[in-house]
């Protein structure tokens, strides 16, 4: 089955009803995944904390929200995941593309993934790191923990995942 | 009038009714005035009062006002794009523009000089824009409500400020009561 249909899947299992995202190159199959289903409301913001807003709302109107972004956001986001996410106990599950590992072509990517899991564990959010392909069947258990502890949670999705077909 | 003012008059209007204040003064006046468990009262994130009342919109049916402000709706002005391609007629953003900064001391705002913010919002392709003077803004955001359409309101006012005592309630006793009032 395609990487992108089980991240979605695992999502819609988890009762994820609005998804917001500001797209990424790595992202592109499972943000088109998650456009064409139903059962979810897809809405693309400009930028990373508008999204995070966004699903600040929908989760205090009843809806478990989601953001899909590129690593990079960690840098836009601090402020929003500390002030608004973190200060009033909301679940957020991340997924995010860790641009900048093994096999990435561009020089400038490389400078925020060597911040980015430092900074995540500054701000004390949970991170998992998906590698290997395998690694996705442990979502559906991030997603439950995410929404237990209601916590904004990071799920790293290098390149070597994706492309572990 | 000052933004103290129009939030004081508009208190029986939003009365009951879901209401995400902008932080900072905003906030604070509509705690001192009309506190209510259907406020959510932000307390940091300078920029995001639309863009949480457009997640509540979209999540559930009942009408949300986001009150916001010039200076914040300028610091996140992707948010209009936001708003008018996801049109939610269950969605009133009230932007208070006093053409400045009112919370830090009331240095001038782009939207006091020369950009309106209401050609920004047409502009972005939001539909119902509404720019009015601040003695209007009882009766513009009550026909708002009533009209059942998503609509955007510029209320133009001065600058000034009163002083307000700070919010001391946990934000998640905020969250909770919300959320609460939500689904009552």
């Amino acid at each position: 089955m395609q990487l992108d249909k089980i991240v979605i899947d695992a999502f819609e299992k988890n009762k994820i009803e609005l998804v917001t995202t500001v797209p990424c190159k790595q992202l592109s199959g499972v943000i088109a995944e998650l456009e064409a289903r139903e059962s979810m409301t897809h809405i693309p913001a400009n930028k990373e904390d508008e999204g995070m807003g966004i699903c600040a709302g929908a989760f205090m109107g009843g809806k478990r929200s989601a953001i899909i972004m590129q690593n990079t956001a960690i840098g836009v986001t601090i402020n929003t995941l500390v002030t608004l996410t973190q200060f009033y106990r909301l679940p957020l599950p991340m997924l995010i593309s860790f641009r900048g590992e093994l096999g990435e072509p561009v020089a400038c990517q490389v400078e925020m993934a060597v911040h980015t899991k430092a900074l995540l564990a500054q701000l004390g959010i949970p991170t998992y790191h998906f590698h290997n392909r395998d690694d996705v069947h442990e979502l559906d258990e991030i997603l439950k923990y995410t929404f237990m502890c209601n916590k904004p949670v990071a799920i790293l999705t290098d390149a070597s995942f994706w492309k572990g077909e | 009038m000052i933004r103290s003012e129009i939030i004081k008059n508009l208190v029986p209007v939003l009365s009951g009714q879901l209401v995400v204040c902008n932080i900072g003064l905003p906030s604070q006046e509509m705690h001192l005035f009309g506190d209510q468990p259907s406020n959510f009262y932000m307390l940091g994130t300078m920029g995001l009062s639309s863009s949480i009342g457009l997640g509540l919109a979209l999540a559930q049916d009942k009408t949300v006002i986001a009150i916001d402000g010039d200076g914040s709706v300028l610091t996140n002005l992707g948010t209009l794009p936001t708003i008018a391609n996801n049109v939610r007629d269950n969605f009133i953003l009230l932007i208070i523009d006093n053409g400045s900064y009112g919370s830090t001391g009331d240095q001038p705002t782009y939207a006091g000089k020369k950009t309106s913010l209401a050609a920004v919002a047409s502009a972005c392709g939001c539909e119902n824009v509404i720019e009015c003077q601040a003695d209007e803004a009882v009766d513009v955001v009550e026909a708002a409500i009533a009209s059942k359409k998503m609509t955007i309101i510029i209320c133009k006012c001065i600058s000034g400020n009163i002083p307000v005592p700070v919010i001391t309630l946990d934000p998640v006793v905020i969250r909770h009561r919300f959320m609460q009032a939500v689904e009552a």
